[in-house]
């Protein structure tokens, strides 16, 4: 493998971006193909991670070829391929919805979408703890300026809860990376991890004082209860395809907690060990516990695929909790259907539209200064089409049994994987087996209740006449996520071994301090 | 030296962590101004405090008598990233008080 791939999926969107910009935002189809190519450069990219990866240990790119111990080191393993793989299969899913109506509500749309999938890419591969930091706000600047996308007073209002809750979230963040580095006196991820085992006691304090507070950090960025009451708000009043893509941006704050807390609070930490573990666990069953309630209460589709949001980043994190690689696995698996479900699900909140909202003034004026108006023809609204009821009731079909995890399909396979193991390992485990039970039970309820108000009960909803750019996209999705039911020998041991390779962390401080 | 930037930080941040509850956006903004105050003082202080040591540059006498340059670029890097947060999150709290009328976090005004 050449050793400067792990870099690419940095510095790609970077590119795509500075080019979308310079190229400026009247020239739709120029922008356009821009995204399309790096997107699907990005899919090609994380592939070839993730085949190389299956067979070789952790792969290091070291920026600026200085020593580990100094510069700032990006590191590849199966996890982070894993994680780099469905960003750029949700990238891809959602660049072709972008294109639709909504590139009419404002400008930037698109070098937005590819500064946060910069963001979100860096995030999954930086071994530095300040890098990870920046890495954050790169993305998090993406997505302020995404849920702002389309204006109007509910996303304002939404945006400005969603910033403040940020900016004292990275406040937090800064204070425990500076404890860390205080305490370790490293802020490499691999040399804070051989340190932790020979920390004097004054130090050791120091560094559970900081690792509570990136804790903490991350809990607001994974929305778990108490910290995550930002997201059904935010999600659901921003535009659907970008709520698509952040239902990866939870995900990011589940792999760091998960990252760090089998690398440097692992078996290997020696006092340290299993840090905050158990609070892990039971802040996740109480999160899913949360998000059932919430599920169940959803009054629009929105809320409903937001709360869904809130009941997979719970199960994930309670998963991390147990700290076993057999219930990682399981994690992953679930988090592989899930994620790229969700998206589907708030793709479809954009396409089916409710009646009074239709009748609503615009609140923005068409941004149209070529005045090629293609509005006009884009007007879907008055369409109602058979056609379009059926594909779209069958994709929300499928949706909501990958999500609710019914037998026989993937969602059900992946749930089944995490959810076998979790009996071996104590009650608290086992409460999170019930949670995840009864979650996956109040699910169904909501899902069957919105089905037979959306598409038998009530006339308030619109379906505008499909088009091929956004419902291939979905049906992609939901059809990847089904080919798991069948195909499920090669990725299941692909995740089986990216969860044993995490848990041995020794492998990764090697693969970086050699 | 220590005890006064301690009490420094601690008055900074608590203040700001009482500003940023309070109902009127502008009173958050300034709340995330001063604990992000506090925070940077504090990287700051990470590597310790001490009067009139030298930069890293050329020869260093000894190790430990040099001032710690990891948490000055750290403090640089967030003070950046703060400045420009900030300023976006002021831009956002401008269109909030147009769209809404008034100035409350929640956009609505509840019984006085």
């Amino acid at each position: 493998m050449m050793t400067w791939l792990p870099v690419l999926p940095i510095l790609l969107p970077l590119l795509a971006a500075a080019l979308q910009l310079l190229a400026g935002a009247h020239r739709r189809r120029r922008v356009a193909a821009v995204s399309v190519v790096s997107c699907v450069a990005l899919l090609v990219l994380a592939l070839v991670l993730v085949v190389d990866m299956s067979t070789a240990p952790p792969q290091v790119y070291r920026i600026g070829d200085w020593p580990a111990r100094f510069g700032i080191v990006l590191v590849v393993d199966r996890l982070s391929a894993l994680m780099l793989l469905i960003t750029a299969v949700l990238a891809l899913a959602v660049v072709p919805h972008l294109l639709g109506r909504w590139i009419y509500h404002g400008v930037y749309l698109q070098p937005l979408v590819q500064l946060l999938l910069c963001g979100v890419n860096g995030a999954f591969l930086t071994g530095d703890l300040f890098n990870l930091f920046v890495f954050f706000e790169v993305l998090l600047a993406a997505s302020y300026g995404l849920s702002l996308y389309g204006s109007g007073p509910r996303r304002v209002g939404a945006s400005l809860h969603y910033i403040a809750i940020n900016l004292a979230a990275s406040a937090l963040l800064l204070v425990g990376i500076s404890l860390v580095l205080a305490a370790t006196g490293s802020l490499n991820m691999a040399a804070i991890a051989r340190q932790v085992p020979q920390l004097t006691d004054n130090a050791r304090l120091l560094l559970h004082v900081g690792a509570g507070l990136l804790a903490l950090a991350f809990l607001v960025k994974a929305a778990i209860w108490p910290l995550g009451f930002w997201l059904p708000r935010t999600y659901s009043s921003a535009i659907a395809p970008v709520a698509a893509l952040f239902a990866i941006m939870t995900e990011v704050g589940v792999y760091v907690l998960l990252r760090l807390s089998v690398l440097v609070l692992g078996a290997d930490a020696g006092p340290s060990a299993r840090l905050g573990a158990d609070v892990l666990l039971a802040l996740g069953v109480v999160s899913v516990g949360v998000a059932t309630i919430g599920v169940l209460g959803a009054r629009e589709l929105g809320k409903l695929a937001a709360w869904s949001v809130l009941l997979s980043s719970g199960t994930l994190v309670g998963a991390i909790g147990v700290q076993q690689p057999l219930v990682t696995a399981g994690a992953l698996a679930y988090l592989a259907i899930s994620v790229p479900s969700l998206a589907a699900l708030f793709l479809l909140t954009g396409l089916i539209v409710d009646e009074q909202e239709t009748q609503e003034p615009q609140q923005l004026e068409p941004y149209d200064p070529a005045g090629d108006a293609l509005y006009e023809h884009e007007d879907e609204r008055d369409l109602r089409s058979p056609l379009s009821v059926v594909i779209v009731s069958v994709a929300f079909f499928a949706t909501a049994i990958l999500l609710t995890g019914l037998p026989p399909f993937a969602g059900f396979l992946a749930k089944f994987s995490l959810l076998a193991p979790l009996l071996n390992y104590g009650v608290g485990a086992q409460c999170l087996f019930a949670a995840i039970l009864l979650g996956g039970f109040g699910t169904l309820v909501a899902f069957c209740r919105a089905g037979i108000q959306i598409f038998w009960a009530d006339d308030q909803w619109v379906f505008p006449r499909v088009r091929g750019r956004n419902v291939l996209p979905v049906a992609g999705l939901l059809l990847l996520c089904l080919a798991f039911s069948a195909w499920t020998v090669a990725p299941w041991h692909y995740v089986e071994s990216a969860a044993q390779q995490i848990h041995a962390a020794a492998l990764y401080q090697q693969a970086v301090l050699p | 030296m220590e005890a006064v930037l301690a009490i420094a930080i601690g008055v900074l941040g608590a203040s700001g962590i009482w500003l940023l509850l309070r109902p009127r956006t502008f009173q958050v903004i300034i709340g995330l101004g001063l604990l992000s105050y506090a925070v940077n003082l504090f990287i700051f202080s990470v590597g310790g405090l001490r009067r009139g040591a030298d930069p890293v540059l050329g020869t260093v006498a000894a190790a430990g008598s040099y001032a710690d340059p990891l948490p000055q670029a750290l403090v640089l890097t967030a003070i950046v990233i703060g400045f420009a947060t900030t300023a976006l999150f002021l831009v956002v709290l401008l269109t909030s008080r147009g769209m809404a009328g008034n100035d409350h976090v929640d956009g609505k005004d509840g019984p006085a």
